[in-house]
């Protein structure tokens, strides 16, 4: 599955700058392992030492967190448009 | 004086530049203005705030501004109210309204974020500011950018109140509704703050406006005779309100302004219908579950607390709790507050009095210590909630003997 993965302002070091990048995977876990292989560095920035998804990230599959979904487990499709989002202050 | 070190990730510790910066690249965690406390001592003492200006400013030393406060010179220190006859009416014997329904010029705590944060801009240079708002932030996010003469962006879910919409639009500012929850309008302004260079107070100026919240705790130390209270009930959205005031009590500890050995619990209150931080206290969980908000409280429907984790923590660390309020206690706790001290709020109001109501009768907090209620926003802004609430006045003829006939069908009603 080929997706567009919007990267935050924090990780573009990684990512050569790019603000949106493609990538495959049939699910978030797989994403995330696709994403390193093209970025190293990726998935320890978005995972923890024990491989949760960090505290202070939010994940969005076409706008919808993927906590309401299966969290890291939550599948993918051709198109869909992922989010990575650190989490902000109140209103 | 240099008085900031810059900032500071609060989770990893990595250091950053004083930049209009959020989130640290390493581990996400929120950056933290970070000071020199140690120059701070002894420079800052009860009697130079006291000597200051009748206002948040008098704080300003402890504040993220480098230069001459730009907007909001009158923000803050609102009053500090013994409430006797709510005290009466939940069997407690000192109760105190922290009544920032009456804060200047928007009417609500809000001000005190956004006049640091707007201030803030000004000092980097943005033209422009921005917000994703439940409503009061957004009020004063336009009041202080028409003040400070800068174009503003304010983003809010379309089915604000509508009191909440006319008193951002008559600052005229660019208001953009959001067909969505806060949260969504929240998740689309964290993806605009990255494409356009504004100044967006709760996302990448969140260090320096979270700040500003801190001026609250202050007052009340300061308006209770420099003594710090038992217990503080605080209405929790994103969760920033609650670890700012706890912030302000450890900081006038650190400097010497306040006993070390006072102690204070803090309280997050909530709407059941909107209550993932008081959901984690209640659970004893350092992990949040996000919810969609239902709830009559607008201004604290977040479902996805930025702060959360840090309010929980805050409740736990200070020996505190936490509790939630449904719809019908919110809106008994507004009336409750007007009915006993003359002093309408909004719906957060309402959460925090029914919360609190609860707390006090669950022996979650005892009757005989201090009690500070926080009042955050004014009434007039979502009468909507009371529309259907509230019975219909005597309409009559101007005549006396009409008034009289009235009066006698009244007083038999009541007896």
């Amino acid at each position: 599955m080929s997706v567009l993965v919007r990267i935050p302002t924090p990780l573009r070091s990684l990512t050569k700058g790019n603000a949106e990048i493609q990538a495959k995977g049939d699910t978030i876990d797989s994403l995330v392992s696709d994403l390193d292989r093209q970025y190293p560095g990726l998935k320890e920035r978005l995972l923890d030492e024990s491989g949760e998804l960090r505290r202070f990230i939010n994940i969005y599959v076409n706008q919808e967190d993927i906590r309401f979904l299966q969290a890291k487990k939550t599948g993918l499709k051709d198109g869909d448009e992922v989010s990575i989002v650190p989490a902000i202050a109140g209103g | 004086m240099e008085k900031l070190n810059g900032l500071r990730c609060r989770e990893c510790g990595r250091h950053y530049p004083a930049a209009p910066l959020h989130v640290c690249e390493f581990c996400f965690g929120p950056l933290e203005v970070d000071y020199q406390y140690d120059a701070l001592r002894g420079r800052v003492t009860r009697a130079s705030i006291e000597a200051g200006p009748p206002s948040m400013w008098r704080y300003r030393e402890l504040l993220p501004i480098d230069g001459d406060v730009a907007v909001g010179h009158h923000v803050g220190f609102t009053p500090l109210i013994r409430a006797k006859n709510l005290a009466d009416e939940l069997g407690c014997r000192e109760v105190w309204v922290k009544n920032d329904s009456v804060c200047h010029p928007s009417w609500s705590f809000k001000d005190r974020v956004v006049s640091v944060a707007v201030t803030k801009a000004r000092e980097f240079g943005f033209d422009t500011v921005a917000c994703a708002s439940t409503g009061n932030l957004a009020n004063s996010v336009a009041a202080h950018a028409a003040e400070g003469r800068l174009k503003s962006y304010i983003f809010i879910p379309a089915d604000l109140e509508q009191g909440k919409i006319l008193a951002t639009l008559v600052y005229s500012p660019t208001l953009v509704a959001v067909s969505g929850t806060y949260d969504e309008v929240n998740r689309l302004c964290s993806e605009i703050a990255d494409k356009y260079r504004w100044a967006f107070v709760n996302v990448n100026f969140r260090p320096y406006y979270s700040e500003g919240s801190k001026s609250y705790g202050f007052e009340i130390v300061e308006q209770l005779g420099w003594r710090a209270p038992a217990h503080i009930v605080v209405p929790c959205a994103g969760g920033s309100l609650i670890t700012k005031i706890w912030k302000a009590i450890k900081e006038l500890k650190t400097l010497g302004l306040l006993d070390e050995r006072s102690r204070t619990s803090m309280y997050a209150a909530q709407a059941l219908g909107c209550g993932p931080i008081v959901t984690m206290i209640k659970n004893d969980s350092d992990v949040l579950v996000p919810v969609r908000p239902n709830t009559i409280a607008k201004s604290l429907a977040i479902g996805n607390p930025a702060d959360g984790y840090y309010a929980y923590k805050v409740a736990k660390e200070s020996g505190g709790s936490g509790e939630h309020a449904t719809d019908e206690e919110i809106v008994e706790g507004m009336l409750l507050l007007a009915r006993t001290e003359g002093i309408f709020t909004e719906t957060a109001g309402g959460v925090t009095v029914a919360a609190a109501k609860k707390l006090i009768e669950r022996g979650v907090i005892p009757r005989d210590e201090s009690i500070v209620l926080c009042i955050t926003g004014n009434g007039l802004k979502t009468p909507d909630s009371l529309q259907d609430r509230l019975e219909a006045h005597v309409k009559i003829k101007p005549s006396l003997s009409a008034f009289d006939r009235a009066l006698a069908d009244l007083k038999s009603q009541t007896s």
